[in-house]
């Protein structure tokens, strides 16, 4: 159990780190939209529309680092089975 | 003849009466595309958003760009920025309160310094801002463009008349219309800069 949380907090933490780096590594807070701009041409005035799209920020990659942090402290109330010899069943 | 020669010179008199006439343009548009662009720009948080739920009218005289007059509107609650809970706290009591104060405006009562070339005129626009129901009077830096005929361009032949192109851009301190005048500086910025671009229509 233990081995497999620090498994699990690893593979969360580089899961997140490579989708936000996928996304355009955002350095700001993480957005549910982005703007589209598109330009009228008879006026030229810019127009901006958003268009859904999830792009984790820092705080994505924060609380995700949070939840490894935690699994990991977690993984250490867990005790690892000792095979030395004094726990050996006797025969 | 002496009837002849009276019909063609009230026609001519008319039709220059026309020309000259102050012209109302409808900022209202049914493109969607007008809007206003808001940023803050903090030492450790860069915040930009727009808003594109712009009305008003605006009296234009292409033959006397200095008496132009009117009233821009846009929907407090039309501002809009990419992260949702900063969207939600955007609008809520604290900053906005968009539901108590669903306009924001720019009544401009005079234009100052009056330039024009051509088409464009450059000028700036005195008038009252108002916000969060605080009102100051501010001096704005306007360019007028005005399109003659180009409506029908614009609206696929739909609809003919003229367009009236108006940029502004306008910096306001966030703790004169008391939006969240406790937010810590170095997030929000007390100084917002606000540019705008909008089209109006004048239909014949």
């Amino acid at each position: 159990m233990k081995k497999r949380l620090r498994i699990i907090a690893l593979v969360l933490v580089v899961a997140a780190v490579a989708l936000w780096a996928a996304t355009g590594a955002n350095r700001g807070w993480t957005k549910t939209s982005v703007p589209v701009k598109t330009v009228d041409e008879v006026t030229g005035i810019e127009g901006i529309t958003y268009r859904t799209q999830f792009v984790p920020g820092l705080d994505f990659l924060s609380l995700a680092l949070l939840g490894a942090v935690v699994l990991t402290g977690v993984s250490f109330l867990f005790h690892t089975k000792s095979n030395s010899p004094n726990n050996q069943t006797k025969p | 003849m002496k009837i002849q020669l009276t019909t063609i010179l009230a026609t001519v008199v008319l039709a220059g009466a026309a020309v000259a006439a102050p012209q109302t343009f409808d900022f209202k548009d049914p493109k969607g595309v007008n809007n206003v662009v808001f940023k803050t720009d903090a030492v450790l948080e860069s915040i930009n958003g727009s808003a594109n739920g712009i009305s008003g009218t605006v009296t234009f005289d292409p033959e006397n760009p200095a008496a132009t007059k009117g009233k821009i509107v846009a929907t407090t609650a039309s501002l809009t920025v990419p992260n949702p809970m900063m969207n939600g706290h955007l609008h809520s009591d604290k900053w906005l309160d968009a539901a108590k104060f669903p306009e924001i405006t720019f009544d401009a009562k005079e234009l100052k310094n009056v330039k024009t070339d051509g088409n464009v005129t450059a000028a700036d626009a005195v008038g009252t801002f108002t916000l969060k129901g605080v009102s100051k009077e501010f001096t704005v830096p306007v360019k007028l463009t005005y399109l003659k005929d180009k409506l029908g361009a614009r609206m696929m032949g739909k609809m003919q008349g003229d367009l009236l192109v108006l940029r502004a851009n306008l910096t306001i301190k966030r703790s004169d219309f008391n939006i969240n005048p406790k937010a810590p500086d170095d997030h929000v910025s007390d100084e917002i800069d606000l540019t705008l671009s909008i089209a109006g229509a004048s239909p014949k």
